[in-house]
């Protein structure tokens, strides 16, 4: 995740590497990029939304979509790095 | 293509014109925190912008005039290829989230103001880093001619300076006018003239869309009227080719390249010198990474942008005519429809939308070539009022080569260009990213793989031709070991990952010299307020 991976060892008091909020924040990244690669899953004609066709509205819909998910993973990651500085018992 | 000037858009143009003028000038003396003559003040605007003023600059950065032009262009070109933007602005920024703090942190930590910066210390490398600083350069100069054929595209619909019959001094003389203007403040202010201006662009930009998107569908019979035209032109048969011209949605054999394309983008994206300078300009990590999840906004934008395409063949821009310029149909679809003051509105936003990200790039590529080829290589006593001396100078040559590229030469070699710097600038990928979380990379190894991805992209993109031109006409070829059609851009960073990895095996079984890492595991997750800060050096006077 985006923040050190290729931290020394947690001495004991501090939290793993892998936690599950990095696991979710993971998993948020990866899901708009998944989707958009995957192109077939998209390539039709229909069904039309106001006269647009598939193809193109579900892709400006996952505009706002993955804004979303890379917000969630900033609100996780957030949430992890404080729960990181309490074990560390706010020593910084 | 002149048929007279439209008088009310010009005078709506030329006053949101002298309006950015004005701004840049002023630009100079907004949130100055001291020390002027350090590269950080003009080079970072001092590393001083917060969440809003970073995502107003990242946009006006990132979706150039350039954009403007060319993505409807492919669009009302070739229907569904020309789409492959909108996935590409959507995966670049999951993936991106997962960098760029970290190359913030360091980059603050070390005082590094250039990607070139992060490698030379990292891997302890001058040539490795001198082999990122050239990428750079070279695959920003094309990217600013570019921006110079925006605005040549809306001064020509404007019925000024276009016009094959005019003589060359007349028919440039506004485009030279712009360019000294922007020259001159971008040398007063330096990366606050854009950040200030982004403002009033992006502001422009998103009124235009929104009422583009809105507006225009109603004079057209709605978007299922638009889109049934759109596909009557797509399924014409080319009398040349035999083909269809376009389609209107990615085919099984397309869809590798639509996808290939928008990863390949996605990665290269935050590697360009001038979208990194966005980014190093921010006050904190988490400005960069708010950010992340802020600047789809823009996407959105591009998104509808891109629909604009199928407004104009709606609209019947440019049918009938004979090796039509795509590159019109925007502009053209604009004056066509819109009254004439809100065409200036409009105008006003592509031309100045050429402005930011112009002087943005020539800020980066000037930082670029002070700090890694003038500072390391030429003059490594320079102190840091020299290097914001030459770094101004710098970035008035650029923008003056540019414009004598795009004046001088054929405007065709310039698009082919920015499309070879596109892959070119994703074969500094694994330096400067991989470097962000492992040292496990051998810097020799690296440059390895960095020459083999560049010489394949070359290679490969020189044997296309497409219509328009001999060689450099497509980003596209087969895949070795695949036979699928795919961006070649992507398959040179996977052989330089290949290349990569195997040298570094070598060099490591041979125990060759790593080079010297002058950075610390938690430089890269520095925030503002860590000790790893307390002793960075500049911005000094930010505190």
């Amino acid at each position: 995740m985006s923040t050190e991976p290729d931290a020394p060892p947690a001495p004991s008091g501090q939290l793993p590497v892998v936690t599950p909020a990095r696991v979710l924040a993971g998993i948020s990244l990866a899901v708009p990029v998944v989707a958009l690669l995957w192109v077939s899953s998209y390539a039709s004609l229909t069904p039309r939304l106001g006269g647009i066709p598939f193809f193109y509205w579900y892709q400006i819909l996952w505009i706002p979509v993955s804004a979303l998910f890379t917000g969630s993973a900033y609100l996780l990651l957030n949430h992890d790095a404080r729960q990181r500085k309490a074990a560390r018992g706010g020593a910084r | 293509m002149n048929h007279g000037v439209n008088t009310v858009a010009l005078v709506v143009f030329v006053f949101f014109f002298l309006l950015v003028t004005v701004m840049g000038f002023l630009a100079s003396r907004w949130r100055r925190t001291g020390n002027e003559l350090h590269l950080h003040e003009w080079g970072l605007g001092g590393r001083s912008f917060g969440t809003w003023v970073t995502w107003f600059l990242l946009g006006g950065d990132l979706y150039t005039a350039y954009t403007f032009i060319a993505v409807p262009a492919a669009i009302y070109g070739a229907g569904a290829s020309g789409f492959f933007a909108v996935p590409y602005t959507i995966i670049a920024y999951p993936l991106v989230f997962l960098f760029l703090p970290r190359l913030w942190s360091v980059a603050r930590v070390h005082g590094y103001v250039t990607p070139a910066d992060f490698v030379r210390g990292r891997y302890g490398s001058r040539a490795l880093s001198l082999a990122v600083a050239v990428t750079g350069i070279l695959a920003t100069m094309p990217y600013i001619a570019l921006q110079l054929v925006g605005i040549q595209a809306v001064l020509d619909t404007l019925g000024v300076g276009g016009g094959a019959n005019a003589n060359w001094f007349v028919k440039d003389l506004p485009l030279f006018l712009a360019f000294a203007v922007l020259a001159a403040y971008t040398y007063s202010s330096g990366l606050r003239a854009p950040a200030l201006i982004a403002f009033v662009k992006d502001i422009l930009v998103y009124i235009v869309i929104i009422v583009a998107v809105i507006y225009l569908p109603m004079r057209l019979g709605g978007y299922g009227h638009i889109f049934d035209a759109a596909a009557k032109k797509m399924s014409t048969v080319n009398p040349v080719t035999h083909q269809p011209v376009g389609s209107m949605v990615s085919g099984p054999k397309a869809q590798w390249g639509y996808a290939t394309l928008a990863l390949g983008s996605a990665l290269a994206l935050f590697m360009y010198p001038h979208t990194v300078t966005g980014v190093l300009a921010a006050k904190s990590r988490t400005t960069v990474r708010r950010n992340m999840a802020i600047l789809p906004a823009y996407s959105l934008m591009l998104g509808l942008l891109a629909l604009l395409g199928f407004l104009a063949i709606a609209a019947g821009v440019g049918k009938g005519v004979k090796g039509y310029n795509p590159q019109l149909a925007v502009p053209q679809l604009f004056a066509g429809l819109f009254p004439d003051w809100f065409t200036g509105v409009a105008f006003a936003a592509i031309g100045i939308g050429a402005l930011v990200p112009a002087a943005i790039m020539s800020i980066a590529a000037a930082n670029l070539f002070t700090r890694n080829i003038y500072k390391e290589f030429l003059r490594p006593a320079a102190t840091p009022e020299q290097e914001t001396k030459v770094a101004k100078l710098v970035s008035l040559l650029v923008k003056v080569g540019a414009l004598v590229f795009v004046l001088g030469m054929d405007k065709q070699l310039a698009i082919n260009l920015q499309l070879l710097g596109g892959i070119w600038i994703l074969q500094t990928f694994v330096s400067v990213v991989a470097g962000l979380f492992t040292r496990w990379f051998h810097r020799w190894a690296l440059l390895a793989g960095w020459l083999v991805g560049m010489v394949y992209g070359t290679w490969k993109a020189y044997g296309i031709a497409s219509p328009a031109t001999k060689h450099f006409g497509g980003s596209s070829a087969t895949i070795p070991g695949i036979g699928e059609i795919g961006y070649i851009g992507l398959t040179a960073f996977v052989l330089n990952v290949l290349v990569s990895v195997v040298l570094t095996l070598v060099f490591k079984a041979t125990k060759t010299p790593e080079g010297v890492d002058e950075t610390a595991a938690a430089d890269y997750s520095a925030e503002e307020g860590d000790p790893e800060l307390s002793g960075a050096p500049q911005p000094v006077a930010a505190h």
